[in-house]
């Protein structure tokens, strides 16, 4: 198993630019999760990993070794392909083999191999069956299986669960983390769904438009968005962004949101200008202490808590609030907003401005 | 009814679509029935008219088309008694076996020339068709209409030009000239047609090859020629059919060593008289390769045909 550096890859398509200098780097063991929306570059950035695709620059190492100009055959990396991609004219037996017969591993290595993936994955009744009339987990084990069975230095996985349904899904992605804690090898995972990469990953690596808006542990992602794309992309009901025109010193431990002070974490950046006020849902409160006031315009109850909308001067917020306090829709409300937790950005260029919360997170990012 | 089902044809559609097969089929069918049993006649049946549907069965067509035959005198017939079945049927007109004609020789060319130009046209264009879906070719377009192009007129307009060529680099009548003539007629169709197949192979396959540690061309004939099969067994059928039943070309480029059936079958009708028999008897050998590549085939081309239509 190994550690994965990327060093300002870079992919073109003719005009089009997939990939902006994106650098990153995948620790030895680590399940990395590629986030993003559709079209961001982060499929793109599996393959130019995996070889399928040639960076027109920068620089990747496996285990300390260049690899951003090798063939796939070279690199000693599995993927596992988001239609499985099993060789149709094979039974499971032979699509395990495949990668080890090109090895020249020899037959009987290649037998007691094969068997024991198969045990490992719970597949070994279906050996010999063709791959055409396998249902969609068996498939995605058997995917697994060619993946796991050469020992790989690293596996990239391309949204592999996108082609199951949603009950089966949750179930195949904890055999799944559970399956990488075992082997405890280097995975990349590309997904667009924020709730798996939070659930399964170690890392994550969210990207947009083609460039890197931040690198992180899950929870530095959730609490320290780098960006109001990522606190906006994370989160179900994402970050509350009240918007107002203002400025913050550097060192300031407050703000001025239409005349109230709202605290914030200390200040290590000075902005003036539009800025934005970030706040999760679960760090509103419902107070009557609150100056800052808004109206409640509706509520989804979600059994131990629930989600209130409300309207405010700087526009919708929404508060996820313990489900036996009393909401009812068309009362006007006070608020507060847990200072520790707020992320001020710079409307301007989308940025989180830096201060005690988040600058450990954003200097790395 | 009581159960209507919109997918489901109802029993008089299916009492319909069977009828039209069926009259279909005998309509194709009842012309090569007839030359194979005018095989099998003497040639007094075969021209007989009302047309004989029962007579008596002979192998006279077949002997007379695989061999020569001489008229002899009484007293050298008496003098050599036939020593095997094939000699008793030829005494019958006071004649002896003289040597064995050239059809073998010609089906023979049929099936060098025939599956030969098949083969490259096949080999070629799968070739050809990979690196069109594939990779990245400049004017690929172009190049794809220019090869369809050759398509649009018939191949025998340009049998002049064709003919004073070959005379020039000595492939008149010369096995060679055949194949590359039939695989440059066919070469465009089996890259169109192979175009398509390996279209709807998805790429993944072969990444999945790559990361397996196979090359570009390992992967090319381990992973894409296999899932490709279909297509290449019905573009191989349509290339030999083409070759096989060439007429034109055949009649103009080759006379000796590299005559092909096609031409070589009319010319029993000058040797010995109107001999229908041994004419059918060609024309029944002449069709079984092909029926038998096509039976062979068929599964394949059943599905080559509808290939594509259904998303799997």
């Amino acid at each position: 198993m190994a550690q994965i550096i990327i060093k300002n890859i870079r992919k073109e398509f003719g005009d089009f630019t997939a990939v902006r200098e994106s650098s990153f780097t995948i620790e030895d063991g680590e399940f990395f999760m590629l986030l993003g929306p559709s079209g961001c570059g982060k499929t793109t950035t599996l393959r130019m990993i995996a070889g399928l695709e040639l960076p027109t620059s920068g620089e990747i190492y496996l285990d300390g070794e260049e690899i951003s100009q090798l063939p796939p055959s070279k690199r000693d990396i599995a993927f596992v392909f988001q239609m499985f991609a099993l060789y149709p004219h094979l039974n499971v037996r032979k699509n395990l083999s495949y990668p080890l017969v090109s090895q020249g591993m020899a037959r009987a290595d290649v037998k007691s191999k094969v068997e024991e993936v198969a045990g490992i994955l719970g597949i070994r009744d279906i050996l010999n069956r063709p791959v055409g009339g396998l249902s969609g987990g068996d498939r995605q084990r058997v995917a697994l299986g060619r993946a796991i069975v050469r020992e790989p230095k690293a596996f990239m996985m391309d949204e592999p669960l996108g082609a199951l349904d949603a009950e089966f899904r949750e179930h195949m992605s904890e055999e799944l983390r559970a399956l990488h804690d075992r082997m405890n090898a280097t995975t990349v995972y590309v997904t667009h769904d924020q709730l798996e990469a939070m659930q399964m990953g170690d890392k994550i690596v969210v990207m947009n438009n083609a460039v890197v808006e931040q690198f992180g542990t899950p929870q530095q992602i959730y609490d320290k968005p780098a960006s109001m794309f990522v606190a906006d992309f994370i989160g179900s009901p994402s970050m509350n962004f009240l918007r107002f025109d203002g400025s913050v010193a550097e060192g300031a431990e407050s703000v001025d949101l239409n005349g109230l002070k709202m605290g914030v974490p200390r200040q290590m950046q000075g902005a003036s200008g539009p800025l934005v006020f970030g706040v999760r849902p679960e760090h509103v409160a419902l107070s009557d202490a609150g100056d800052y006031r808004g109206e409640v315009l509706a509520s989804e109850y979600l059994g131990t808590t629930q989600i209130i909308t409300l309207d405010t001067p700087n526009g919708e917020l929404k508060a996820r609030i313990d489900s036996t306090q009393v909401a009812t829709v068309g009362e006007k409300v006070g608020l507060s907003f847990e200072a520790p937790k707020i992320t001020l950005f710079d409307e301007a260029n989308g940025r989180a401005l830096r201060s005690h919360l988040n600058h450990e997170v954003l200097v790395n990012g | 009814m009581s159960s209507f089902s919109v997918t489901e044809p109802s029993n008089r559609a299916k009492w319909f679509a069977g009828t039209l097969v069926i009259v279909y089929a005998l309509v194709t069918m009842v012309p090569l029935a007839w030359i194979m049993l005018t095989g099998f006649k003497s040639p007094s049946d075969a021209i007989s008219y009302p047309p004989k549907v029962l007579f008596e069965p002979t192998l006279e067509g077949y002997v007379n088309l695989f061999t020569t035959r001489t008229r002899q005198t009484p007293e050298f017939l008496d003098a050599n008694p036939p020593q095997t079945w094939y000699e008793e049927i030829v005494r019958e007109y006071d004649m002896v076996i003289a040597g064995p004609s050239k059809f073998g020789e010609r089906f023979l060319n049929s099936v060098i020339i025939g599956f030969g130009s098949t083969f490259l046209s096949i080999f070629l264009g799968t070739l050809s068709a990979y690196a069109f879906s594939r990779f990245k070719i400049p004017f690929a377009d172009d190049l794809l209409f220019f090869i369809l192009s050759t398509r649009m007129m018939p191949p025998i307009a340009v049998a002049i030009p064709i003919f004073l060529m070959y005379r020039q680099l000595g492939l008149s009548d010369t096995h060679l000239g055949m194949i590359l003539l039939y695989t440059g007629v066919n070469i465009s169709l089996a890259v169109w047609l192979l175009k398509g197949f390996i279209d709807e192979i998805p790429l993944e396959y072969e990444e999945a090859a790559l990361i397996d540690g196979y090359t570009r061309f390992q992967a090319f004939y381990k992973v894409v020629l296999p899932q490709a099969a279909t297509g290449i067994a019905s573009t191989a059928i349509f290339c030999l059919i083409f070759a096989w039943n060439e007429y034109a070309f055949a009649v103009l480029l080759t006379s000796g060593t590299a005559q092909t059936a096609p031409p070589f079958i009319p010319t029993i009708i000058g040797v010995g008289g109107l001999d229908w028999p041994a004419v059918a008897a060609g024309a029944t050998i002449f069709l079984l390769p092909v029926m038998i590549f096509t039976i062979l085939l068929r599964k394949h081309l059943l599905r080559g045909i509808t290939f594509g239509a259904v998303r799997k």
